[in-house]
């Protein structure tokens, strides 16, 4: 997911010739308060007029607690983006308050559940909340870390070993696997060191996050060497979904593949293994026939 | 309606800085690497887009620096909203 200064048009333009699976297109924190107005409409006519292909398009709104959330609420909605990002949500009611502002809007356009909801957690309050605000609307599709708020909330700083964010980073985890969410990563956004960034994404995909959220067009190669299988974990997931189908044909639960027991677990994580590579692109259905 | 002196845009790549004052009838000054290929395209963007909003008497100052159709549309309505105190999104 690539972070977009929403009053930028040159970046808006060209974002999506990256191939990064998701934009996010900025209304908040990246634009200054006397720019809110014109930053809104810039999104909002952008969204209607380029075409950003099969990315998702997700916008970050101002809170509504702002005298600017609803409007950039109606003026993205209005505009058929696909996922409205909460900024610092802390509670359930807040979501359902977000929801309530999307149906008014929806309603008025005749289109009721298009609109999705991601809700970026940023405070110990929403870390402690992470599973209510993780369940609280039907339209919810993910949560997110936000760490640079989160850590001052905290009272500490970001450390190269992320140890000040692990349990924010696990409870979002636990949380959005719970409510059958996806989960993302906060973004890295020191451009020089690739090799902590590279090590930070090692550590969120271990943890079993869904993605990492970016600054720039040069960290997405990076994100995707590492969520992307390798050809001999492709070659063994297929191994095993073989041999499952063909003892299933047999009447058998379990089975052994290369001595090692496969049961559930294995045959489920192989699936999500072969789900990330049709994603990545690295295979295509018909390989799979 | 009553227009005031306002600005949107800026002078960045990809973007168009719009300057909109008290006028008669709408007259459009603009500059444009790309005059020669598309002015009058721009010209008539900016005239359609300010009519649309209910705007006929402005002068407007656009200096383009290679801006899409949504993001020229985007800087007049800014500015168009700025110079007369009318939103396009209601409360």
């Amino acid at each position: 997911m690539m972070f977009v200064p929403g009053n930028n048009p040159g970046m808006m333009q060209d974002a999506h010739i990256y191939g990064p699976d998701c934009i996010m297109l900025d209304l908040e924190d990246s634009v200054t308060m006397a720019e809110k107005d014109a930053a809104r409409l810039l999104v909002h006519n952008a969204l209607k007029s380029i075409d950003y292909g099969g990315t998702e398009m997700v916008v970050r709104i101002n809170p509504l607690s702002t005298p600017y959330g609803r409007k950039d609420v109606e003026a993205v909605v209005k505009a058929g983006v696909d996922v409205i990002r909460m900024p610092k949500t802390e509670t359930a009611d807040e979501v359902r308050e977000l929801e309530a502002e999307i149906l008014k809007v929806e309603t008025e356009l005749g289109c009721v559940g298009r609109t999705r909801i991601m809700a970026a957690i940023e405070s110990a309050l929403g870390i402690v909340n992470a599973h209510a605000i993780a369940t609280a609307s039907p339209r919810m599709m993910g949560i997110a870390l936000g760490a640079e708020d989160y850590t001052a909330n905290l009272k500490t700083q970001r450390s190269a070993s992320g140890a000040e964010l692990l349990l924010a980073r696990e409870t979002i985890v636990v949380a959005a696997r719970a409510a059958g969410i996806c989960c993302f990563d906060t973004v890295y956004s020191n451009l020089d060191d690739m090799d902590t960034f590279r090590k930070e994404v090692e550590l969120v995909k271990t943890l079993g996050f869904d993605g990492k959220s970016i600054i720039n067009p040069r960290q997405i190669e990076v994100v995707n060497e590492v969520f992307t299988p390798s050809e001999k974990e492709i070659l063994k997931a297929r191994t095993i979904l073989a041999a499952i189908k063909e003892a299933q044909a047999k009447g058998s639960g379990v089975i052994a593949v290369n001595g090692k027991m496969v049961d559930r677990p294995v045959v489920i994580r192989a699936e999500r293994t072969i789900a990330l590579a049709l994603a990545a692109g690295v295979i295509n259905k018909e390989d799979l026939q | 309606m009553e227009i005031k002196n306002a600005v949107a845009g800026t002078l960045e790549s990809g973007d168009i800085m719009i300057q909109i004052g008290p006028g008669k009838g709408l007259d459009i000054n603009l500059k444009s690497s790309v005059e020669a290929q598309f002015g009058s395209q721009i010209r008539s963007l900016i005239r359609e887009t300010l009519s649309g909003l209910g705007i006929t008497d402005a002068s407007v100052n656009a200096v383009d620096k290679g801006a899409l159709d949504c993001t020229i549309r985007a800087r007049v309505t800014a500015a168009a909203v700025r110079a007369s105190g009318v939103d396009v999104w209601k409360d």
